[in-house]
């Protein structure tokens, strides 16, 4: 099966400082990948180089056989991929369910004379709900985002993501800031989308979680891809358990 | 009643002027500190024009289009840059007006024009041309607010990155509202211009743009209504007394200070919480 994202030998220098080390791998139509490393490892910065906040030094990354590498952000959303970000920004001053309708418009907002010649936003409106209704707060579509607590807006900032209809819908650290009992639930919902069909990559540090609703693990470790297969494997993996605990292989006995 | 119709038009081209600023200062969050070097390009265009022999009111589209192309142009140039340096860019934009023209002979230089030729209206049917094209511009306002467009400027206005990780190729929609901002306050100047039958670069200097932002942060950045009504106030009450006359930028100044101090959304949010208070 052709891959839906390939990451292709990209490297991101900042001045001295190598954030990503020549790292690939591809993300296959309708998996759930789990993108890890302790701190420090560049799963932030290879995100920010797939969604193109930050331009790779070297290498490239391909959404289906579109290059991205020339592409600005906004750009790249529109070519289908979507992020749901670690620090949540809903729009304070439009309801749950409008922020989500400002999303789902992207056809409608996609230059200024097709936004300034569309001022209907049912449809939009009803996509939102849907949305909603996939991450469980539908309840909430009518509320203010500010007085809404951090589970809440976890969930409203992945139906924004959700609700850009995207092909691969990256999450950066939803679980992050949750307890145990939310952070289960979020992953049982972010495990239904993605069951649902929708192809996903989840950087998170919830080591439990990603095992459990993870298909396939990609381990990055100093910016390199130390490494790639299934979440039952990773941690007897001399190399992952090295990563994470430090010291020699048999530091985990 | 010949003074009072020209008080009114005077206080009509200045909403068209605030609602000019609004598009881009109030809707998409774009401050712009040289607004009346635009106010001014169409001023001059509209002047040199009706000396050449245009009937007036096809000078107006000329006008509409030489300051909406200064804006675009001055757009590509500092809207990809943040906010504050889109301030100080307008802020320079707005001295470079004032001393080119002021250089050009072909522009009556520190003279300005004067003898602009009549415009073939009496002073009432130039007072209800320009009620109409406030009326016009207000009720656009209105439209954009309602549209797609208008939630994308709110959603710039509020969180650029944020926006343009939704999709939004935010660039060309503040450039939008930019070229629309522009080319509304050359309309503005040029319906000035007639008015005065004289311009002079003096017209349009730095006070000018301070005056109008004045206008759109007192009435409430972004309410169409809440602008309205301060241009309409902040215009007519220099020439009502006069002593504010003499003192109208420690005026302007000061009402923009308590302002930003204690009703940074303007007047418009001073009576909505008002109101919400009443309610309650």
């Amino acid at each position: 099966m052709k891959p839906l994202l390939s990451v292709k030998n990209v490297t991101v220098r900042f001045g001295g400082l190598t954030a990503v080390d020549d790292v690939s791998f591809d993300v296959r139509p309708g998996e759930l990948l789990g993108l890890i490393g302790p701190n420090g490892a560049g799963k932030t910065t290879m995100m920010r180089a797939i969604v193109g906040v930050v331009r790779p030094t070297l290498g490239s990354v391909f959404l289906e056989e579109l290059a991205l590498n020339a592409l600005p952000i906004d750009a790249r959303i529109r070519a289908g991929l979507a992020l749901s970000q670690q620090l949540v920004k809903p729009f304070r001053e439009i309801s749950v369910q409008d922020n989500v309708a400002f999303a789902a418009a992207s056809r409608k907002t996609r230059t200024p004379a097709t936004a300034l010649l569309h001022v209907d936003a049912r449809l939009e409106r009803q996509s939102a709900l849907d949305a909603l209704t996939q991450v469980g707060i539908a309840t909430y579509a009518d509320q203010s985002p500010k007085t809404q607590p951090l589970g809440i807006l976890k969930r409203l900032e992945m139906a924004r993501a959700l609700a850009l209809k995207p092909k691969l819908l990256l999450l950066d650290e939803p679980l992050a800031g949750l307890n145990s009992g939310e952070a289960y639930a979020l992953a049982q919902t972010i495990a239904e989308v993605n069951r649902q069909g929708m192809t996903i990559i989840l950087i998170e540090h919830n080591l439990s979680e990603v095992m459990r609703i993870c298909q396939r693990l990609v381990v990055l470790d100093n910016g390199r891809k130390i490494a790639d297969t299934l979440p039952k494997d990773a941690m007897s993996d001399p190399a992952v358990q090295m990563a994470y605990l430090g010291g020699d292989k048999h530091a985990a006995d | 009643m010949e003074y009072e119709i020209s008080l009114v038009t005077a206080a009509g081209i200045s909403v068209l002027f605030a609602l000019s600023l609004n598009l881009i200062t109030g809707f998409c969050g774009q401050i712009s500190l040289g607004h009346a070097a635009f106010f001014g390009i169409g001023a001059y265009c509209s002047a040199m024009l009706c000396k050449a022999g245009m009937p007036f009111l096809l000078t107006l589209p000329f006008a509409m289009l030489l300051a909406g192309g200064v804006g675009v142009v001055v757009g590509l140039a500092s809207l990809r840059v943040r906010a504050d340096f889109l301030a100080i860019t307008t802020m320079g934009v707005g001295f470079l007006f004032v001393g080119v023209v002021r250089q050009q002979d072909v522009l009556g230089g520190e003279m300005g024009i004067s003898g602009i030729p009549d415009t073939g209206f009496s002073k009432l049917a130039f007072m209800t041309l320009t009620l109409v094209l406030c009326v016009a511009a207000a009720l656009f306002s209105q439209y954009i607010r309602r549209s797609w467009m208008g939630q994308v400027f709110n959603a710039i206005a509020e969180d650029e990155d944020t926006t343009r990780v939704l999709g939004i190729d935010v660039p060309r929609f503040k450039l939008a509202a930019f070229a629309m901002g522009t080319a509304l306050a050359g309309l503005a100047g040029a319906l000035y211009a007639n008015n005065l039958k004289f311009i002079s670069p003096d017209s349009f200097g730095f006070i000018e743009s301070m005056t109008v932002l004045s206008m759109v942060v007192i009435g409430g950045i972004g309410s169409v209504l809440g602008v309205t009504a301060a241009a309409v106030v902040l215009s007519l009450l220099p020439s009502m007394f006069t002593f504010i006359g003499d003192y109208k930028l420690l005026v302007y100044g000061g009402l923009l200070f308590l302002m930003m101090r204690f009703s940074p959304d303007g007047v418009t949010g001073a009576v909505n919480r008002l109101m919400a208070k009443g309610k309650r």
